[in-house]
């Protein structure tokens, strides 16, 4: 029944908070639901008996989709990831004012149930239900609060995405026909003997729709401008966990499913990834806005994930399957240091800023932490994934490790950078008034922090639960 | 006592993390007190771990695994040997002094600040540790990263100057240069032998081609290149004189630069088995040596003159490395900690002196001003010329030897070097501290002694610079080369080289009277005359550093913005979100076009109707063929 | 008669029908047009029934006369498709004087 609840706990939650009417209740109200679904995956993963973990009704008999969950060991690492990440937002962002507050954490919560569907769905068309239930939300949510070109954005976001999802469809019923007693679950799909010609095409339908996701190079232009131009909020939930959909559905229902076309395309996607880290990297050094740089800087991690999937190697897999933990916890970290800033100066151009260490120490000490964590330093947790997916991906190529491996030079330029011209050298005078941040995004950094440096020196937890 | 070897690390750790939590709350002498303590009492823990290393052997300690997959175990394990005993002793040992020196010298900053610059200090120390006590590669990486970020922490301590931060970032990409070969050397080792702990690498030399190991070698010198500042990776060090006096002397002297020798001799099996890397080493040491001797000539920040001759220093290791001489090259590591340290302080107390004015021109005749740093800088300009009886001398001949027996030529550039060396280093003696001060009233108002927290240090260190040669005296001068025996178990390739006693006293009596030569003529033209105009035709260059700098800014930093703006501005943009706006407008626009038959005439409608039901029939009539086109796909 | 001169003579009917459908302006012509076509059908119908018929009685099978029928059907529907597309004619032409089609575009945009 876990599943289950981790969905309905959001889902329930989430439409409960549309009819509520005050502001502080909404917030207290979301805080809670994620507490719960927090100590709910927590309790699933350490105490609860294993057989709570997997659930299964029969929902469309006809069409032979059973309504089942299951937490594996990636889906509960996963799981925990959405409910961590979206409790440390909501203490994120709790001094923040939305208009129409109570429709912002209900768009929220329905979104987190959508993740939570994705991660333990183990029933093609249920999965593709929750997919697409995620996206939803993210339109509204991206539509209704951010930027003055949101709606443009958001559209473009939506129509990409909801594409791909299109094109993975057409891919799932398919398979659907393939199996022998029609039926849409995980299992018969990973006992399909398809053809080589059969899995190449199929390979491309459901690859593209989570390329898209991730956003991997060249399918990646959504992502800058709509992380860009949403609320901070969303973007975190977006780069922290909706993205790793895309990562995640490519370990599950790709690489299972079309072994042959995987190992048949391992090179191009490969290639496309590395073009991907340094052509990201690139960008991202001559980025002026911080948004765009961290979103850049995402995408180049992003892709080195995929390019470790496909260097088919179990130390590769291993890495991606922590980095997928590690980079949400380090990005969200970014997105809080990021909106900080904005909140605090109105700006998020690097020109336009300096000196902030002097005026909000303690924001520069996360910042330094948070800078490091993303150029994958060690003692910092993000350092074990990239060594493990680095190392697999030289044992696939050395060449292309070589060039994978210049993320670690190009990340610290512009991570460095980005630090450098916010925080140090004198004020300017938008950063003249600024004071340091306030105790809520204090104890949000301080959480990430811990868990970064934490499992940067002792990751054995985490291969542990994605065994 | 083995139980005891995890405070070694840790007590700096927790020195970092009271400083830097409680830094608001403790005062200036609670900081300093705990600052330094911790580092005295790590330094007594090696003391006692090196007098049990030498009577018993080293061991591994392991502690738990950082890595534990099917194929891929790390542990966390520490390697206390020989060798890293004794690296233990330099870097507690001499950032102990380093700790006490800035106690005083930072004693200007405000509380905040001071506890923050301790905790970076002992930070420091915490990742130089790390990185030496470590059993594996990858422990080693974590302390070669960790030295990596504190230096960029402590170069641009001083944070409201932009050119600190820019010399601060530099320092660290070019780091991370380095670094990359580091990991690719690992990964190398991961995918050959799937393991990176120093012992079952060192075992199992023999599942290596020789390609693998000259790349593997070459791929770990080029991480070296960039810890310890070698050609073509040095431009950070010079630049990293930003930071605090004494914190370049922590980086110089006892931590950071050494890491590279450190890591080189630790693998010095593999280095052996390769003889295209070791001359490579030999000739990049060579010409880093060289190469930055000549830049010191003409530098005028005191400050600037020191770095470059760590680099020239660093480069005679590199050099003693690829010749074989391991044993040399940590005991040239050794006393260059010691007169090296032992010069930055002294520069500091200098610099502390004359209210942080750095340029030798505005200096001079502080002689009688500051006494004590007078004589032991003296004392430091001596021993790193390599005069006998003092430390540099053994340690540079043990280098210069191992470089005659394998190639004359390298002797050679090795003895121009040491003169250059003695030159440079008593024209900055000369022109600080003999003839007429030049700086303004105000200033000469001020000079004064250093306070005794600093002093105390550089009295400490310039004994130590004295006699630190007599640990590893030469047979031929009547020594047992004690520091050899002592190093046998850890460096196993070391290569003997035999040379009749005359040979030595020869190269030994060379290179000394260049040197005298050297010191004699720098003293003679500077005390009277310094260079106080600029500088014109090649030494231009040579103040100008060969305009190093700016060759790299123009093929590397400029080529790669442009590159990145021209993604930014014209793929991004124009190609890959144009190509998808392009679908985007092509709906629209087809759109558009398509709505034009929806022109209200019903007459076209009904023209349409009929066109759509003839095609209608014609496919009806041919399905085979159309159907079957779409059944062969699908 | 052969079956051949029907089918013929239908088809150049129908053809007539969708000229005039096409060309014509006037949406009374065009309605007479529809039920050329329509004929043009029910006279195939009637056509190839007959043939079958014939086919059949000589072969002492019964076979229906279901092509017939259908002609009555359509002509009911026929009959109700006239009296309510006269009746659109009709308020078309109150509405804007006139009975040419291409007035009726008030649908555009």
């Amino acid at each position: 029944m876990v599943p289950v609840w981790l969905i309905l706990i959001p889902l329930l939650t989430g439409l409960v908070s549309f009819g509520l009417q005050n502001a502080k209740a909404v917030k207290a109200w979301a805080l809670f639901s994620t507490i719960i679904s927090t100590t709910l995956i927590i309790a699933g993963i350490y105490f609860l008996n294993p057989s709570s973990l997997q659930f299964n009704a029969t929902w469309l008999k006809l069409l032979g989709s059973n309504f089942s969950f299951k937490l594996d060991g990636m889906s509960k690492m996963l799981c925990l990831l959405t409910a961590a990440s979206f409790l440390i937002i909501f203490i994120a962002i709790n001094k923040n004012e939305y208009k129409n507050s109570k429709s912002f954490y209900a768009l929220m919560l329905l979104m987190q149930a959508g993740f939570m569907g994705v991660f333990t769905a183990t029933d093609a068309l249920l999965f593709y239900f929750f997919w697409e239930l995620a996206l939803i939300p993210a339109y509204f949510l991206c539509s209704m609060w951010g930027g003055e070109k949101r709606i443009q954005v958001t559209f473009k976001f939506f129509v990409y995405t909801f594409a791909g999802s299109l094109i993975m469809l057409c891919g799932i019923i398919y398979l659907y026909f393939q199996t022998p007693n029609q039926t849409f679950s995980l299992e018969s799909f990973y006992n399909l003997h398809l053809s080589n010609k059969q899995q190449y095409i199929l390979f491309w339908l459901f690859f593209i729709a989570f390329a898209i996701k991730m956003p991997m190079f060249p399918f990646h232009t959504w992502q800058p401008d709509t992380y860009e131009q949403s609320s901070t909020g969303v973007t975190m939930a977006l780069s922290g966990v909706m993205a790793k959909m895309g990562i995640f559905a490519v370990i599950r229902w790709v690489v299972p499913i079309f072994p042959e076309a995987v190992n048949h395309f391992s090179n191009i996607v490969i290639i496309l990834s590395i073009i991907g880290i340094v052509y990201a990297s690139l960008i991202a050094i001559r980025q002026d806005d911080i948004k765009r740089l961290i979103a850049y800087s995402s995408i180049a991690h992003i892709s080195l994930m995929c390019a470790a999937i496909f260097s088919q190697n179990n130390t590769a897999m291993q890495g991606v399957l922590i980095q997928m933990f590690n980079h949400g916890i380090v990005v969200i970290g970014l997105w809080i240091v990021a909106d900080a800033v904005e909140q605090q100066v109105g700006t998020r151009k690097l020109s336009e800023l300096g000196g902030l260490a002097q005026k909000a120490p303690a924001l520069a000490i996360f910042i330094v932490v948070l800078a490091f964590a993303n150029v994958a330093l060690p003692l910092a947790s993000s350092f074990i994934g990239e060594f493990l997916m680095l190392s697999g991906l030289f044992q696939y190529n050395i060449i292309m490790a070589a060039i994978a491996g210049t993320t670690i030079i190009l990340s610290s330029i512009y991570t460095l950078n980005m630090v450098q011209k916010i925080f140090y050298g004198n004020t300017v005078t938008l950063t003249e008034k600024a004071v340091d941040i306030s105790g809520n995004i204090k104890i949000a950094l301080t959480i990430l922090v811990i868990i970064i440096i934490v499992l940067g020196v002792y990751p054995q937890p985490m291969f542990n639960l994605v065994k | 006592m083995n139980q005891l070897v995890y405070l070694i690390p840790l007590l700096p750790l927790i020195g970092f993390l009271i400083n830097g939590l409680l830094r608001k709350s403790l005062s200036k002498s609670v900081i300093a007190i705990i600052g330094s303590g911790v580092i005295l009492a790590s330094f007594v823990i090696s003391l006692v771990l090196f007098f049990q290393v030498k009577s018993s052997g080293g061991q591994i300690i392991n502690y738990f695994n950082l890595i534990n997959l099917d194929k891929l175990v790390i542990p966390f394990a520490f390697q206390i040997d020989q060798l890293s005993s004794l690296f233990l002793l330099i870097i507690t040992g001499i950032g102990f002094l380093i700790h006490l020196y800035s106690a005083a010298y930072m004693h200007e900053e405000t509380n905040e600040h001071y506890g923050r610059y301790f905790a970076y200090l002992n930070l420091f120390v915490f990742s130089m540790l790390l990185l030496v006590m470590g059993a594996n590669y990858v422990i080693m990486f974590f302390g070669w990263e960790g030295v990596g970020l504190c230096s960029y922490l402590l170069i641009g301590f001083w944070f409201k100057n932009d050119n600190y931060n820019y010399a601060a970032k530099k320092a660290f990409i070019m780091n991370r240069i380095g670094d990359l070969g580091f990991l690719l050397a690992v990964f190398w080792m991961i995918a050959k032998i799937g393991t990176v702990n120093y012992t079952d690498v060192f075992a199992a030399t023999s599942n290596f081609s020789s390609a693998d190991i000259t790349a593997i070698t070459i791929l770990l010198f080029i991480g070296a290149m960039g810890k310890s500042a070698q050609i073509p990776l040095y431009t950070w060090l010079p630049d990293a004189m930003a930071g605090p006096t004494p914190v370049s002397a922590l980086i110089h002297a006892a931590t950071m630069v050494t890491a590279g020798i450190y890591m080189i001799t630790r693998s010095n099996i593999l280095y052996s088995l390769s003889e295209v890397t070791q001359h490579l080493v030999a000739i990049v040491g060579l010409a880093t040596a060289l190469f930055a001797a000549t830049i010191a000539i003409k530098q005028n920040d005191i400050k600037k003159v020191l770095a470059y001759s760590t680099v020239s220093q660093l480069g005679y290791m590199f050099l003693g490395l690829g010749v074989g001489a391991y044993t040399g090259a940590v005991f040239h590591v050794m006393t260059h900690a010691f007169f090296k340290a032992l010069l930055f302080l002294g520069a500091g107390s200098v610099i502390h002196a004359m209210h942080h004015e750095q340029d030798m021109r505005k200096m001079g005749g502080l002689k009688k001003y500051l006494p004590i740093t007078h004589i032991t800088f003296l004392v430091g300009c001596i021993a790193i010329s390599g005069i006998p009886p003092f430390s540099g001398f053994f340690s540079k001949d043990e280098i210069l030897a191992a470089a005659y027996a394998k190639n004359p030529i390298y002797w050679g550039i090795g003895v121009a070097t040491a003169a250059l060396t003695a030159f440079y280093m008593f024209r900055l003696y000369a022109t600080t501290f003999l003839g007429n001060f030049r700086g303004s009233h105000e200033q000469a108002h001020h000079l004064h002694e250093s306070p005794s927290a600093m002093t105390i240090p550089l009295i400490v260190l310039a004994a130590l610079s004295v006699v630190g040669g007599f640990f590893n005296v030469p047979e031929v001068l009547g020594g047992h080369s004690s520091l050899h025996q002592f190093l046998s178990p850890a460096i196993t390739s070391e290569v003997v080289h035999e040379a009749s006693h005359s040979t030595e006293y020869m190269l030994m009596g060379i290179s000394v009277a260049v040197a005298v030569i050297a010191i004699v003529i720098a003293i003679n033209k500077f005390s009277k005359k310094p260079e106080l105009q600029d500088a014109q035709g090649f030494a231009k260059v040579l103040e100008n550093k060969w305009y190093v700098d700016e060759l790299y800014d123009n093929i590397i930093v400029k080529p790669l913005n442009s590159l990145g703006s021209f993604f930014k501005n014209i793929i991004e943009r124009r190609g890959i979100d144009g190509m998808v706006n392009g679908v985007g407008k092509l709906v629209n626009y087809s759109a558009r076009q398509l709505r034009l038959l929806q022109s209200g005439l019903v007459g076209g409608y009904i023209l349409f109707m009929v066109l759509a039901i003839i095609v209608l029939i014609y496919v009806w009539i041919n399905d085979n063929h159309i159907l079957s086109f779409f059944y062969k796909y699908f | 008669m052969p079956i051949q001169y029907y089918i013929i003579l239908a088809l150049v009917l129908f053809c007539i029908g969708i000229i005039g459908v096409l060309i014509r302006r006037n949406a009374i012509i065009i309605f007479m047009c529809i039920e050329l076509m329509l004929n043009a059908a029910n006279l195939l119908l009637v056509a190839f029934s007959k043939m079958h018929n014939a086919a059949a009685t000589a072969n002492n099978t019964n076979v229906g006369i279901e092509g017939q029928l259908f002609v009555f059907f359509i002509m009911v529907v026929a009959a109700a498709e006239v009296s309510i597309g006269l009746a659109i004619i009709v308020m078309m032409f109150r509405n804007v004087h006139s009975i040419d089609i291409n007035f009726l575009n008030r649908l555009k945009n």
